[in-house]
């Protein structure tokens, strides 16, 4: 019925509603001065964001991007919050960044006039290498056709056609940790070179 | 009209990006700066996710019994990296927030500025 | 005090059942959404859970920071090591197919390895950040 045809009325409203709450939020979250609710409301954003990216047709990464921001991104802004302070002090408005962001936005507005409209199929993004990896045969330069046979194609470009990227990404999370360490740990009451 | 349609999803996350984009900018408060940095960067995530899409398909999970179609993995696999990526400087960023508190006694920028400069 | 016996019952009966369901997605991530990367963040928020329901001292009894770090590491290192034995075997560096004399059997047996390491990694990393954050507030 609905499933794999154009979108229904109902899920086309369902993502108005979610957009306009997108932006709802976020310009809350420029208004507000308690940090604690700013946090909650990063927290929101972040599963409001997963919501939609379900209805885009990307469970990976709505999976994803629930579970880390509004799970551990929110925790950790929490925490932060708990070893600095609660509020922020008012900021006098200044004109400035207020025309820099809307020069910006009115320039990439004006380039997205070029872009491909939504759900085109023969947009360009689609007519490269992404048929490669969902017939699942990507030549190599060798000559031979590579060929893997599990169901989850995001799995399988992470994995194994680009698993050269992932590793460096694992590398990097690794280093953020060490970095997070080598800042935030305390061995037996001393706590490094600074007071 | 069909240009709106087609267009309206990239204009809201453009919004989305300068709304923390101005948070950056705007506020002295270094957390705030964060959680501006870290709106942005959700809403970039948003915009390559929409970029994938493809009108009639379906997850990219592949059952070609029941579909022909299936939207883009490819934005999926850049994005599902960067998420955990993002949260991981993130931290970084929050770490040195602490250690900047607890050197400074603030965190908000012109109070640090000023410390230091009085030096 | 009945706020905090509410979260602790239902934290105990809750994270057996979020750890299970890491494995799940770590090792479905074949056949669905899922994969390494969600897996660990799930495995990690379990154990953040637990730290911030029961406390730190028990969170860190059960998950012990010297060994969290060694696992860090260790999923990285469980990466690179499937692509350099994929060179041992005569391959490329990563090219699962030679890791086994079926070409479709070593993609699916290196993809196997490759996401656990990606998911040990993630897991640790997560849990090690946590635990740096809430041992900073303590005074020794």
């Amino acid at each position: 019925m609905g499933r794999g045809q154009r979108g229904s009325v109902i899920e086309q409203l369902i993502v108005i509603a979610l957009l306009a709450l997108l932006v709802a939020t976020a310009f809350t979250v420029v208004r507000l001065r308690s940090l604690f609710a700013t946090a909650m409301l990063t927290g929101i954003y972040s599963f409001l964001g997963a919501s939609w990216m379900l209805l885009l047709d990307a469970p990976d990464v709505a999976f994803t991007e629930a579970a880390v921001g509004a799970g551990i991104s929110t925790v950790l802004i929490l925490a932060t919050l708990s070893l600095t302070t609660r509020e922020e002090r008012p900021t006098p408005f200044r004109p400035l960044p207020l025309l820099v962001v809307l020069a910006t936005g009115a320039a990439l507005l004006y380039a997205t006039l070029d872009m491909p409209h939504y759900g085109d199929p023969g947009a360009p993004a689609h007519l490269h290498v992404a048929p490669e990896y969902i017939a699942d045969a990507v030549p190599t330069a060798g000559g031979e056709v590579v060929h893997v046979g599990i169901e989850n194609v995001v799995t399988t470009v992470l994995a194994s056609y680009r698993g050269y990227d992932t590793l460096g990404e694992t590398t990097v999370i690794l280093t953020a940790g060490i970095g997070v360490l080598l800042l935030l740990r305390r061995r037996n009451g001393r706590t490094g070179t600074r007071g | 009209m069909n240009t709106i349609l087609g267009l309206f999803n990239y204009w809201i996350v453009i919004i989305l990006m300068m709304t923390g984009f101005y948070i950056v900018m705007s506020r002295r408060n270094l957390i705030k700066k964060v959680i501006g940095l870290s709106i942005f960067q959700t809403s970039v995530f948003l915009l390559y996710i929409t970029m994938g899409k493809r009108a009639g398909g379906t997850a990219p999970i592949l059952d070609h019994e029941r579909f022909e179609h299936y939207t883009n993995p490819l934005p999926s696999v850049l994005i599902l990296t960067a998420i955990v990526v993002g949260v991981a400087t993130t931290s970084v960023a929050l770490a040195l927030i602490v250690r900047i508190h607890e050197a400074y006694g603030t965190v908000e920028e012109d109070e640090v500025r000023g410390m230091d400069g009085a030096e | 005090m009945r706020h905090q016996s509410i979260l602790r019952i239902v934290s105990k009966l809750l994270i057996p059942y979020i750890l299970l369901f890491a494995l799940y997605v770590q090792f479905h991530g074949d056949y669905g959404p899922g994969g390494g990367f969600q897996a660990g963040v799930i495995f990690a928020a379990a154990f953040i859970l637990y730290g911030l329901v029961f406390g730190l001292e028990p969170a860190r009894r059960a998950a012990p920071p010297a060994l969290i770090e060694r696992t860090a590491a260790l999923g990285v290192l469980l990466y690179t090591g499937v692509g350099v034995v994929a060179m041992l075997r005569g391959g490329a560096f990563l090219e699962y197919g030679a890791l086994e004399h079926d070409a479709v059997h070593g993609q699916h047996h290196g993809i196997l390895l490759v996401e656990a390491g990606v998911g040990i990694t993630v897991a640790s990393v997560m849990i090690l950040i946590f635990f740096a954050f809430a041992g900073r507030g303590q005074r020794r």
